[in-house]
C-alpha cells in the first residue's frame, strides 16, 4: 500500500514534469499568462507529488516495511527512531528521492517568489527545472527506484551504514548539503532561461538569482563545515579533512559559487564580466552534477561511495547534456554577452574581483585534477594512481594565502579608481599589525613557515575587515551621534550585503586560523594504560578510571572513562567509546572531546583488554579546533544579514542615494567625462 | 545565436564524456583483495542448513576447509538481510547442483546474522543446494577479508584461492571460473 502509493506519486510526478515541460511550448503561444499559470501550476503539483512521496518512505521507514526495497535496505528494527527516520538519506534511492524532492521544493519556492515578475523568464526557469526534476524522477522510477517489492518479505533489515547511525549530525550534515548542492540549479536555471529568452544581455535574471546563489551558497557552506565537524566527531582521527573525492566534490561548487558571489558586483556595478558569470554559474552546476556523478556511480573510491547499479550511465548521459546544452549556448550567444564597461585604474576593487575570481578558478582547477587525475592517469598511462594531501596542501596554500590577502585588500580599496598612495595609506596599518603577528609567531611558536603565513595574512584580513566596521560604525557616530552599538547595529542594517559580506570574510578567516593552527600545532600521543596508571599529553594528565561495556539494542559499546587532571587536580572526564553494530565487523569510534576555544583535547579509544584490564587511548591536542565551527557559523550568519536585505526595488532606490556608491557604468557620467577629455 | 561558436564550444565538451564514460568501466575497490594467489584460510564451520545437494552433510555435521582437498571449493559469504544475496541465490543453488557429479563443493557461510532468520530466509526462497555454515564471531569472513556480503571466493583443487567476486555472482560468472578451475591439471 506504501509502495505503491510512493511509487505512484513519483511516477506521476514524472508525467507532471514532463508533461510540463511540453505543454509549454504550446502554452507558449498563448501568451505568457496562460505559460506562467501552466509552469507554476506544473511546479507546484510536482511539489506536491514529491512531498508524498518522501512522507510515503518516511513512514514505510517507521513502520519497518521490509517489503519496500529501500527499508530492507537501510532499515531495522533495532535502530533508534531518530537514525530510522534520518536513514531516508542514508543510501543511493533514498538520497535520490530527497533530491528529487529538494529541488522540487526549491522550484516552487522560485516560482512562487517571482510570481509577479514579468516575461518569459520565470516560466523558462520554471520549466528548466521541471526538465531537472524529470531526470532525478527518471532514475526513480527505473534504476534507482526505492520503492521496489520485496519477496519474501524480510523479518529484518541490516539498518543503516553504522557511520550514519553514530551521531547527529548526520541529521544536519546531508540536507543542508542537498540544500546547498540542489539549490545550485536554480541560478543554473535562470541562466539557461535567459539565454533561450534571449534576455541574457539584460541584468535582471542575474539580480534575480543572486539572492538565490546566496542562499544555496550558505546552505553549502554550512554543510561543508557540519561535514567537516561529522567527520571530527566521528571517524576518530582528529582531523576533518581528507581531500576525499566526495569533499572535493562538495568544495568543487563552492569555490566557482564563491567567485560568482565576487564577481557578480562587477557586472551590477560595471556591467562587465557578464560571459564570465554566466560561466561560472554554469559551471557551478555542472561541478555539482560531475561530484555527485563520481562519488555515486562507483567512478572514484570513497568513503561515501553507495553501492551501484547501472546509475551511472543515466548520470553521464545527464551530464552531457547539461555540458553540452550549457557550452552551445552560451558559447552561441557570447556575443550578446558581451561585457560594456571596462577597467578605469589598475588599482580599485574591481581588480582585486578580478584576481579574487582568478585564484578561486585556479582553486578549483587544482581540486578538479586532483580528483580526476587517477582517472586520467588510468585512461592515459593504464596505472592506478591516487593524490594525496601532499598534492593538495602544497598547491593550495599558497593560493589560500593570497586569497586571505585579497580578502583584507578589497573592502580597503574603493570602486573605479584608486592609487598607490590611497591603498598604502589604507593598507600600511593591518600591514604592520600582519607583519609583527608574523615576526612573534615565527619567534615564539613555530618555524613552520606555512603556519607564520597564515597566521599574518588571517591577521591582515580581519584587520582589514573588522576595521570596516569600525571606520563605519565611527562615521555613523559623528554624523548622527549614535551610541557605539547603535551605529554598529544601524551600519550593518543600511548596507546588509556589504557588511554581511565582511561578515563572511571575518568567518573565513576564523575558519583558516582553526585550521592552520590546529595542523600545525597538533599533538598525538599513543598508551596502552592499565586500570589506574596515567599518561600525560599537551600539560594534561590522563588516568584510566574504567573500561565498561553497554549492551543496546542495535550494538554492543565498550568505553573507558578517563580522568583529565591538570597540575594534579581533576578537571573533568571523558568517555572515549568504540561501538560494535550488529550487522558490520568494523567498530566504529565515539571519541571524546573536551573543547575550549583556545583548542580541543580528543581521546579515541583504540584497543581494550576483553577482560576490562587495559586500554589503549590516543590523545590528540589541537589548537583553535572549535574556531573551524564557530568560523562556518559566522560565515552562515554573513550570509543570512546580506540576505535579510530589503527587496531589489528597493536596493534599487539605495543604491543611488548611498553615498559610497557610485551610479553604474551603463549611466552617463557627467562628472567625470570634463575630467577625462582634459 | 552563433552556431559555429556553439559547435566548437559543444565539441570541448566531449573528452570530458569520453573521460567519464572511460570512469564506468572500472571499478576503484576491485584492487582489494590480496588473497587470490594464496592458500585460502583454513576453516572448520557448524553446518546449520545441510542442504538438499547431493553431497549433503547432516546437520550435526562439520565442514572443514582441509577435508575438501582435491576439491574445486566456491565459498560464499551471505545474510538474510543483504538484498542483493537474493539475487544470487538461483544463480548459486542451481550451479551447485549442475556440478553435483564434480569435483566441485559449494559452502555457503553466514556473515553477521541470527540463525533463526537464515533458516526462515533458505525457506523462502525455496531451499538451497549445498550446505550453510556458521561462522561464530565471523572469524572466517575476517580470515577471508570480507568487506561486506555477498562475497565469492573460488579456491582451487590445490587449495589455493583462485579468485574473488564482489556482488551478486551470475550463473555465467559462476560457471566460467569452475570450468577454468577444473581444466588446470590436478596437481
Amino acid at each position: 500500500m506504501t509502495r505503491l502509493l510512493g511509487y505512484d506519486a513519483l511516477a506521476v510526478a514524472l508525467a507532471v514534469a514532463l508533461f510540463g515541460v511540453l505543454a509549454a511550448a504550446f502554452a507558449a503561444r498563448r501568451g505568457e499568462a496562460a505559460l506562467g499559470a501552466l509552469v507554476r501550476g506544473s511546479v507546484f503539483t510536482l511539489f506536491g507529488l514529491t512531498s508524498a512521496a518522501v512522507l510515503a518512505m518516511v513512514y514505510a521507514l517507521v513502520s519497518h516495511d521490509f517489503s519496500i526495497s529501500y527499508v530492507a535496505q537501510v532499515g531495522s528494527r533495532s535502530t533508534p527512531l531518530f537514525f530510522t527516520i534520518i536513514s531516508l538519506w542514508g543510501a543511493l534511492e533514498g538520497s535520490i528521492l530527497f533530491w528529487a524532492w529538494v529541488l522540487s521544493l526549491w522550484a516552487a519556492l522560485v516560482v512562487w517568489r517571482n510570481r509577479e515578475v514579468p516575461g518569459r523568464l520565470i516560466p523558462y526557469t520554471g520549466i528548466a527545472l521541471l526538465g531537472v526534476s524529470a531526470f532525478f524522477l527518471i532514475l526513480l522510477v527505473g534504476p534507482a527506484n526505492p520503492f521496489g517489492l520485496v519477496t519474501p518479505v524480510p523479518s529484518d533489515g541490516p539498518g543503516p551504514n553504522p557511520l550514519l547511525q553514530n551521531h547527529v549530525l548526520m541529521a544536519v550534515h546531508p540536507p543542508l548539503l542537498y540544500l546547498g548542492y540542489v539549490g545550485m540549479s536554480v541560478p543554473f536555471a535562470f541562466a539557461i532561461a535567459a539565454l533561450v529568452a534571449g534576455e541574457a544581455g539584460n541584468d535582471t535574471w542575474l539580480r534575480l538569482t543572486r539572492r538565490w546563489t546566496l542562499l544555496a551558497w550558505g546552505f553549502l557552506s554550512a554543510a561543508i563545515i557540519a561535514g567537516m565537524w561529522w567527520s571530527y566527531e566521528v571517524l576518530g582521527w582528529g582531523g576533518y579533512w581528507a581531500w576525499d573525492p566526495v569533499e572535493n566534490a562538495s568544495f568543487l561548487p563552492w569555490l566557482t559559487a564563491t567567485a560568482f558571489l565576487h564577481s557578480v558586483m562587477v557586472q551590477e556595478r560595471r556591467g562587465m564580466l557578464r560571459l564570465w558569470n554566466v560561466n561560472l554559474i554554469v559551471s557551478t552546476y555542472a561541478l555539482t552534477i560531475l561530484g555527485t556523478f563520481l562519488t555515486r556511480s562507483g567512478v572514484l573510491s570513497s568513503v561515501h561511495a553507495f553501492t551501484t547499479g547501472t546509475i551511472g550511465y543515466y548520470f553521464l548521459a545527464f551530464i552531457a547534456v547539461v555540458l553540452i546544452v550549457s557550452l552551445v549556448l552560451v558559447a552561441g550567444h557570447s556575443e550578446e554577452l558581451r561585457g560594456q564597461g571596462r577597467l578605469d585604474a589598475p588599482i580599485a576593487r574591481e581588480t582585486v574581483f578580478l584576481l579574487n575570481n582568478l585564484f578561486l578558478t585556479a582553486f578549483m582547477f587544482t581540486v578538479l585534477l586532483g580528483t580526476l587525475f587517477p582517472l586520467v592517469a588510468e585512461a592515459v598511462r593504464g596505472v592506478k594512481v591516487s593524490v594525496g594531501e601532499p598534492f593538495y596542501n602544497r598547491m593550495t596554500l599558497p593560493l589560500c594565502a593570497a586569497l586571505l590577502f585579497l580578502m583584507g585588500v578589497g573592502p580597503a580599496l574603493p570602486w573605479r579608481r584608486s592609487d598607490l598612495a590611497q591603498a598604502r595609506a589604507k593598507l600600511m596599518m593591518p600591514g604592520i599589525v600582519a607583519l609583527v603577528v608574523a615576526v612573534l609567531s615565527a619567534i615564539l611558536l613555530t618555524r613552520n613557515a606555512y603556519a607564520v603565513a597564515a597566521f599574518a595574512f588571517a591577521t591582515f584580513a580581519i584587520v582589514c575587515n573588522v576595521r570596516e566596521y569600525w571606520l563605519g560604525a565611527a562615521a555613523r557616530r559623528r554624523a548622527h551621534g549614535e551610541a557605539p552599538a547603535t551605529a554598529l547595529v544601524n551600519l550593518i542594517a543600511a548596507n546588509r550585503r556589504r557588511y554581511g559580506g565582511y561578515l563572511a570574510h571575518i568567518g573565513v578567516v576564523a575558519v583558516a586560523l582553526g585550521v592552520a593552527a590546529s595542523s600545525a600545532f597538533r599533538k598525538e600521543h599513543d598508551a596502552t594504560l592499565k586500570r589506574g596508571e596515567k599518561m600525560s599529553v599537551a600539560g594534561f594528565e590522563l588516568q584510566l578510571d574504567s573500561l565498561w561495556g553497554r549492551e543496546e539494542p542495535q550494538r554492543a559499546v565498550i568505553g573507558a572513562t578517563m580522568r583529565v587532571m591538570r597540575d594534579g587536580r581533576e578537571v573533568g572526564r571523558l568517555t572515549p567509546r568504540m561501538n560494535f553494530y550488529r550487522t558490520q565487523d568494523q567498530p566504529v569510534p565515539t571519541p571524546a572531546v573536551r573543547s575550549r576555544p583556545w583548542g580541543d583535547l580528543y581521546l579515541n579509544l583504540m584497543a581494550f583488554e576483553p577482560n576490562g584490564s587495559s586500554a589503549t587511548i590516543r590523545a590528540i591536542t589541537e589548537p583553535l579546533v572549535p574556531w573551524i565551527w564557530i568560523g562556518g557559523g559566522i560565515i552562515c550568519l554573513g550570509a543570512l544579514v546580506a540576505l535579510s536585505g530589503p527587496a531589489r526595488k528597493r536596493v534599487a532606490v539605495r543604491e543611488t542615494s548611498d553615498p559610497e556608491r557610485e551610479p553604474p557604468s551603463s549611466l552617463p557620467l557627467p562628472e567625470l567625462e570634463p575630467a577625462r577629455t582634459a | 545565436m552563433n552556431w559555429k561558436r556553439a559547435i566548437i564550444a559543444g565539441a570541448v565538451g566531449i573528452p570530458v564524456i569520453a573521460l567519464l564514460r572511460f570512469g564506468l568501466t572500472r571499478d576503484p575497490r576491485a584492487i582489494a583483495s590480496p588473497l587470490p594467489g594464496r592458500a585460502a584460510p583454513a576453516f572448520d564451520l557448524a553446518v546449520f542448513a545441510s542442504g538438499n545437494g547431493a553431497n549433503a552433510p547432516s546437520p550435526d555435521q562439520r565442514v572443514r576447509l582441509n577435508d575438501l582437498r582435491g576439491n574445486i571449493v566456491v565459498v560464499n559469504f551471505w545474510a538474510s538481510w543483504c538484498l542483493p544475496c537474493r539475487d544470487e541465490h538461483a544463480s548459486l543453488s542451481e550451479v551447485a547442483s549442475r556440478y553435483a557429479g564434480q569435483p566441485v563443493r559449494f559452502v555457503g557461510v553466514l556473515y553477521n546474522d541470527v540463525t533463526a532468520n537464515a533458516l526462515r530466509w533458505i525457506d523462502e526462497m525455496g531451499g538451497q543446494t549445498y550446505p550453510a555454515l556458521l561462522d561464530p564471531g565471523t572469524r572466517t569472513a575476517i580470515d577471508f577479508g570480507v568487506y561486506g556480503v555477498p562475497e565469492t571466493f573460488f579456491i582451487g583443487r590445490d587449495g589455493t584461492v583462485a579468485s574473488k567476486f564482489v556482488g551478486p555472482i551470475p550463473a555465467s560468472v559462476l560457471q566460467q571460473r569452475i570450468d577454468s578451475l577444473l581444466a588446470v591439471a590436478v596437481p
